[in-house]
């Protein structure tokens, strides 16, 4: 892992916020030259800290009225095969994240839903047909808040 | 509202975000002013909130992500905004998410390890006013992540 000093985790606060930010902006904020501040973000950039961009997109705006968080226990573990139902369950446009978790389900997901009878269709016709899906809770979001972390 | 050459945008964006003005507006078969005549609408109409990076935790040393379940006791009146203003100020909380259902908030930490995990959820969390039940998934693995809207 590397070291980080005071300057890094600016950086990547301020990119984790805007990522069109130039190096030569950036650097102007944190005194510092655009080539070093270019190769700041590089170097975090290459450890994997901050690899990844993402569009933060207004769902509603978009006609996604709807997010819905379940909760998936499969039905016959041991039988099933958990590559299966993760390609299945991934393959579905509206699912939005999948994650593998140990507690009282096996699954979690994120499912985004024009509004409630949309988001039942996707629920009868694509999740509860999943192979091996077994108990579903369902958590209709209210409101979401992401936080900087520890920073 | 949204045309069709708006929503090629998004869609070639969101599943690449990394890619320059120039290279989005190739993709699209757009001139690079026009897609940035689109996206400026966008941005305006509060449809497009921005592009950030994403943080990696795991590659910060975080190696541990809990879902944590929380049921509030709701006959105290102020109960979600005490709880939410508490949860808030926990450094290690980096999502936080009320729903409609069985769950009432629900909140992700990150940690170092087991033990660093155990001095939050005994310190920070279990402090946290109103809670009257909670369960958590531990996270194991991320199959799907990219929080991408089927446009």
């Amino acid at each position: 892992m590397i070291d980080l000093d005071d300057i890094d985790r600016g950086l990547i606060k301020a990119l984790a916020q805007d990522a069109r930010q130039s190096a030569s902006a950036l650097g102007k904020h944190f005194g510092l030259s655009q080539p070093a501040t270019w190769r700041r973000i590089k170097r975090l950039e290459d450890a994997g800290i901050i690899a990844e961009r993402r569009l933060r997109l207004n769902a509603e705006k978009l006609g996604f009225g709807v997010t819905v968080f379940l909760g998936i226990k499969l039905a016959t573990k041991g039988r099933v095969s958990l590559e299966d139902f993760e390609r299945a369950v991934s393959a579905i446009p509206e699912v939005q994240t999948v994650e593998h978790v140990l507690g009282l389900y096996d699954y979690r997901l994120r499912v985004v839903a024009r509004d409630l009878p949309d988001f039942e269709r996707v629920l009868r016709r694509r999740i509860m047909t999943l192979p091996g899906a077994g108990e579903v809770e369902a958590n209709v979001l209210l409101s979401e808040e992401r936080l900087t972390g520890p920073l | 509202m949204l045309d069709d050459a708006d929503r090629r945008l998004l869609r070639y964006w969101q599943a690449e975000p990394s890619l320059s003005p120039g290279e989005l507006a190739d993709r699209c078969g757009m001139t690079a002013g026009r897609a940035a005549r689109r996206i400026a609408r966008m941005e305006e109409a509060d449809i497009l909130r921005g592009v950030g990076a994403v943080i990696n935790w795991a590659a910060l040393g975080y190696a541990v992500e809990v879902s944590l379940r929380v049921t509030l006791d709701k006959t105290q009146g102020n109960a979600f905004d005490a709880f939410m203003a508490e949860a808030r100020r926990v450094p290690e909380v980096i999502e936080m998410q009320t729903f409609l259902g069985r769950v009432d908030v629900r909140l992700s930490i990150i940690a170092r390890d087991m033990a660093h995990y155990q001095q939050i959820y005994r310190a920070r969390i279990l402090t946290l006013p109103h809670i009257a039940d909670i369960e958590a998934l531990m996270h194991v693995a991320r199959i799907k992540g990219e929080e991408t809207l089927p446009l």
